[in-house]
């Protein structure tokens, strides 16, 4: 059950991130993203995370994309035209790319005592997450409240009207 | 019935499709040429991150992995909110979203 939750849902997970990019229009990348989180999120409960995939599927896939989508809209972005790029990114991004790929992969696959995971592990309640959370890490935890506050504001006065174009250039 | 159930997933599965996840995103950022996509990639190798995280907290039954996911998560939602504000104020003072059209502070 485990693998066969595995082999699908990590197959959604890699087509989303295959369209994503093989997509021209980005509201469709946009659609392909969301795929992406929705199916990782159900990776996150087989690996006994049930707090992060309810955040997963809240945050990322609600509040993020729907970010996404809006912005998408607001500007009314159309097709992309596709161009070369740039020389560096040809010469020295995707030998890197698959350079970093082939050593991760390396490593991981010499690895010894990388366990299994099966359906019948134990899940990490929210219970004991919150446990750790608002005890050891409170400090971490508030410092992110301030950090959210301020990128409110930021996006505010980044995204809202300046006073000289509203009046006018005066 | 019981065999079936009772299948396992080698975690370096796991840790393979982060790894995967991560190097699409990357080469989303280098091939696509629309800034919201652009940073839609982004977005992808963030999550690629976050799985291995969740793995090596399943491995460890440790619960800071998956608190860390989470604050990787808060700081994608303050930085997707920035990052987008950003992108409307670029696109308000070059009407484009094309990067090729962006490159003012390019070298």
């Amino acid at each position: 059950m485990h693998l066969i939750l595995f082999i699908v849902f990590a197959g959604f997970c890699l087509a989303g991130a295959i369209n994503l990019l093989l997509q021209s229009h980005p509201i469709n990348s946009a659609l392909s993203l969301i795929v992406v989180m929705v199916s990782l999120a159900v990776l996150y409960l087989l690996l006994g995370a049930e707090f992060l995939a309810a955040a997963q599927v809240i945050v990322y896939a609600g509040a993020i994309m729907v970010l996404f989508t809006f912005v998408i809209m607001l500007l009314n972005a159309s097709r992309e035209e596709r161009t070369l790029g740039s020389r560096a990114a040809l010469r020295v991004g995707f030998p890197a790319v698959v350079a970093i790929l082939a050593i991760i992969a390396t490593v991981i696959l010499h690895t010894q005592g990388l366990g299994v995971a099966r359906l019948s592990d134990g899940i990490t309640s929210t219970e004991e997450l919150s446990a750790v959370l608002f005890t050891k890490l409170l400090l971490p935890f508030e410092v992110t409240s301030v950090l959210i506050l301020i990128a409110i504001l930021g996006a505010v006065a980044l995204a809202g009207h300046d006073e000289r174009e509203r009046t006018g250039g005066k | 019935m019981n065999a079936f159930f009772s299948q396992e997933v080698p975690l370096s599965w796991y840790l393979l499709l982060s790894a995967i996840l991560f190097s699409l995103g990357v080469v989303g950022f280098l091939i696509k040429r629309n800034l919201i996509t652009v940073f839609m990639s982004i977005e992808l190798m963030l999550n690629g991150v976050n799985l291995s995280f969740v793995t090596f907290a399943h491995q460890w039954h440790a619960v800071k992995g998956q608190i860390f996911v989470f604050f990787v998560m808060m700081v994608a939602a303050a930085e997707a909110a920035v990052g987008l504000a950003i992108i409307i104020a670029v696109f308000r003072a070059r009407a484009t979203l094309a990067v090729d059209r962006i490159d003012l502070m390019k070298l």
